[in-house]
C-alpha cells in the first residue's frame, strides 16, 4: 500500500475542479496551474525512484483488496510514462502561456488542461480493464473540449468528426469490457492474466484480444484507423496540438503493450504477428502521407502516425532487446513530437501561417530558433547521436536478430522518408528567401522559445546518455515480459 | 432471457450502425446514443441474468445477482449521459456554423 502512487491522478483533478472556480481570473489560474504540473512533476519522479528501488507500488482504493476493489499499480513503465506526461505537461503549459489567447484562458482551458494529464495519467496507472475505460472518457472529454475551444469553422467540422470515432471507439471499449467480464468473470488486469492461464487463450478469448486491439488502435492511430488523426490535429492551437501529438496517441500504446505483454501473451504466433503487420502498414503509409503533405503541422500530424508504427513493431517482435526499443522509442517520441510541434506554433507566431510554400528564410531572421528545429528534426529522423538513433538501433538489430527482415527494411525505408519530409520543412521555411515581412521579422520570440529549450536538451541528454537510459528500458522491456512480477504485487502470493 | 437480451442488443447495435452511417449529424448523434444502450445492456446480459434473486447478501448465499454489472453500467451511463449532451452542444455549433447538417458537404476541402 503506497498512497503516493495516486498522487499524479489526484493533484490536477482536484485542482482542475477548485479552478472552475476561479474561472475569470486568469492570473490567478496561471500561478496555480503551473504550480501544478510542477508539483505533479516532482511527484512523478519520486514515484519513479521509489519503484525503480522497491519494486512495483500498489494502492487498493477504500481498502478493498484485489481483485475485489479497484486497484492502482505503478511499475518501473507506468512511472516512465507518467514521468513523460508530466514532462510534456509543464513544456506545453508554458508555452501555452505565451501563445494562448485569453478568451480560451477565460473559458476553461486550465482546468481542462489539468483534467486531460489527471485522465491520461490514471490511464497510465490503473490495473482494471473498466477503470482504465473510465480515465480513457475522462482524457477524452477533456480532449474535446480543447480540440474544439476557440470554435472556428474548421475546428467544429473536424471536431464533430474526432468526437464521433472516438465515442465510437469507447463504446467497442465497453462491449470489450462486458465480453471479458462474461468470459473471465473479472475485469482486475493482474487477475484477467492468471484466468487466461488456467483457462488458456482460447477461440473467444482471441476474438476479444483483436476487438480490444482495434479499440486501442483507433484510439492510438494504427493502420488503417489513423485516417481521423492528420486532420483533427490540425484545427487546435500549437500549445494544444503539441499535448496532444505528444500524449494521447501513446496512452492507446500503452494500453496496447500492456494488455499483450500481460494478459494475452499465450498465443502469441496470432496476435503478435498481426500486430507486426499493423505496425508495417502503420509506418508505410503514415511517411507517405507525410511526404505528400506541404504544411508543417500536418506533415508532423502524419508523422506521429508512423512512428507509432515503431514503438508497435517493438511489441510485435516481442523480445526484450525490441521492447526496449519500443520503449525508448516512446521515450523519444513523446518529448520529441511534442517539441516540433512547438516549432510549428512558434514559427506560425513569426509568419502567421503554417503553408509550407509561404515560408521562408527564417533561418536568417530568427536562426535559434532554427537551429533548435533542426536538432530535433534530424533527431526524429534518427541521425546519431541524437536520441531517435539510440531508439530506432535497438528495433532494427532485434527485428535482423529474429530474422523479421521484411519489416526491419520497411523500418529502415520509413527512416529514411522521415529525413527526407524533415528536411523539406527546414528547407522550404527555414532557408531561401525571406517570404515574411521584416515586421514579422523583428518579433522577439525569446519567451516562446523559452519552454522549448528543455525538450531539446533533453532529446541531446537522452542520445548522449543512451547507456543508462536504455538499461532502464531494458528493466522496463525485461519486466514486462515477466508477468509474474506484476501479478504477484498486485494479488499479493 | 439471455437470448432474448442478445437479440435486443444485436438489434440496438443494427439500428446504431444504420443511423451513424447516414450523412445526416443529427441521425449520427442519435446513432451513438443507441449504441452506448446497447454497449450496457450487453454488460447486464453477460454478467448473467438471474430471476428474482437478492443482490449479494452474505458470504453462504445460494445464489444471488451479480451486484458488479450494475455498478459498471451506472458508471457507465453517467459517462455516455455526459458525452451525449457534449455532443449534441456540438453538433449544434457545427450546424449553425456551417448551415447545414449533410456531412458531404462536411467534408472539408483539400486546399485549407
Amino acid at each position: 500500500m503506497n498512497s503516493l502512487v495516486i498522487l499524479p491522478v489526484l493533484l490536477p483533478f482536484l485542482i482542475g475542479a477548485v479552478l472552475i472556480l476561479l474561472a475569470k481570473k486568469h492570473q490567478a489560474q496561471r500561478v496555480i496551474t503551473s504550480l501544478t504540473v510542477l508539483s505533479m512533476l516532482a511527484a512523478s519522479v519520486i514515484l519513479a525512484v521509489d519503484v525503480y528501488q522497491n519494486g512495483i507500488a500498489t494502492m487498493e482504493m477504500g481498502d478493498w483488496p484485489a481483485p475485489f476493489g479497484i486497484v492502482f499499480v505503478a511499475d518501473m513503465f507506468a512511472t516512465m510514462m507518467v514521468i513523460l506526461s508530466s514532462i510534456v505537461g509543464v513544456v506545453c503549459l508554458f508555452f501555452a502561456f505565451s501563445t494562448i489567447s485569453t478568451e480560451r484562458e477565460k473559458f476553461y482551458f486550465y482546468p481542462f488542461y489539468l483534467f486531460l494529464l489527471a485522465g491520461v495519467n490514471g490511464a497510465f496507472l490503473t490495473g482494471d480493464l473498466f477503470n482504465m475505460f473510465v480515465f480513457f472518457e475522462v482524457m477524452l472529454l477533456a480532449s474535446y473540449v480543447l480540440i474544439v475551444m476557440g470554435g472556428t469553422k474548421y475546428q467544429l467540422r473536424e471536431s464533430f468528426k474526432y468526437v464521433v470515432i472516438n465515442v465510437f471507439a469507447s463504446m467497442l471499449f465497453l462491449i470489450g469490457v462486458a465480453y471479458i467480464y462474461g468470459a473471465l468473470g473479472t475485469l482486475n488486469m493482474a487477475d484477467m492474466a492468471v484466468r487466461i492461464e488456467e483457462t488458456g487463450q482460447t477461440g473467444i478469448l482471441n476474438v476479444i484480444a483483436i476487438l480490444l486491439l482495434i479499440v486501442f488502435a483507433s484510439k492510438g492511430a494504427l493502420f488503417p484507423l489513423y485516417f481521423w488523426l492528420p486532420k483533427s490535429y490540425y484545427g487546435p492551437p500549437s500549445a494544444i496540438a503539441a499535448l496532444f501529438g505528444g500524449l494521447l496517441t501513446k496512452v492507446g500504446i500503452y494500453a496496447i503493450i500492456r494488455l499483450f505483454t500481460l494478459v494475452f501473451n499465450h498465443d502469441i504466433g496470432f496476435t503478435h504477428n498481426i500486430i507486426l503487420a499493423l505496425a508495417g502498414f502503420t509506418m508505410f503509409f503514415g511517411v507517405l502521407g507525410a511526404v505528400s503533405q506541404f504544411d508543417f503541422k500536418r506533415i508532423l500530424s502524419y508523422h506521429i502516425i508512423s512512428q507509432v508504427g515503431y514503438m508497435v513493431m517493438g511489441l510485435g517482435i516481442f523480445t526484450p532487446l525490441a521492447l526496449a526499443g519500443a520503449i525508448y522509442y516512446i521515450a523519444h517520441h513523446i518529448i520529441v513530437k511534442s517539441a516540433l510541434f512547438l516549432f510549428s506554433g512558434a514559427t506560425e507566431s513569426i509568419t502567421g501561417t503554417t503553408d509550407l510554400k509561404k515560408m521562408g528564410g527564417i533561418l536568417k531572421t530568427h536562426p535559434l530558433l532554427a537551429w533548435m528545429f533542426f536538432i530535433t528534426a534530424v533527431s526524429l529522423a534518427g541521425i546519431p547521436p541524437l536520441s531517435g538513433f539510440f531508439s530506432k538501433f535497438p528495433l532494427i538489430l532485434s527485428g535482423m536478430q529474429e530474422g523479421r527482415y521484411i519489416i526491419t527494411a520497411v523500418a529502415l525505408l520509413v527512416g529514411l522518408l522521415t529525413l527526407f519530409s524533415m528536411l523539406k520543412i527546414f528547407i522550404y521555411a527555414f532557408w531561401g528567401e525571406q517570404k515574411h515581412t521584416d515586421e514579422q521579422a523583428a518579433k522577439k520570440i525569446g519567451p516562446i522559445l523559452l519552454p522549448i529549450v528543455p525538450m531539446v536538451l533533453l532529446t541531446i541528454i537522452l542520445g548522449f546518455a543512451a547507456e543508462p537510459i536504455f538499461s532502464y528500458s531494458y528493466g522496463i522491456a525485461e519486466e514486462l515480459l515477466e508477468p509474474s512480477i506484476y501479478i504477484n504485487s498486485v494479488l499479493g502470493e | 432471457m439471455e437470448i432474448l437480451m442478445s437479440i435486443t442488443v444485436g438489434v440496438l447495435f443494427m439500428v446504431a450502425t444504420y443511423l451513424m452511417l447516414s450523412r445526416s449529424i443529427f441521425r449520427i448523434v442519435m446513432g451513438l446514443v443507441i449504441i452506448s444502450h446497447g454497449a450496457h445492456l450487453l454488460i447486464l446480459t453477460m454478467g448473467g441474468l438471474q430471476n428474482g434473486m437478492p443482490p449479494l447478501l452474505g458470504q453462504e448465499a445460494a445464489n444471488y445477482t451479480d451486484p458488479l454489472p450494475q455498478a459498471l453500467i451506472l458508471t457507465a451511463i453517467v459517462i455516455s449521459f455526459g458525452l451525449t449532451a457534449f455532443v449534441l452542444v456540438l453538433a449544434y455549433r457545427t450546424y449553425d456554423a456551417h448551415k447545414t447538417d449533410d456531412l458531404d458537404q462536411l467534408r472539408g476541402t483539400s486546399d485549407e
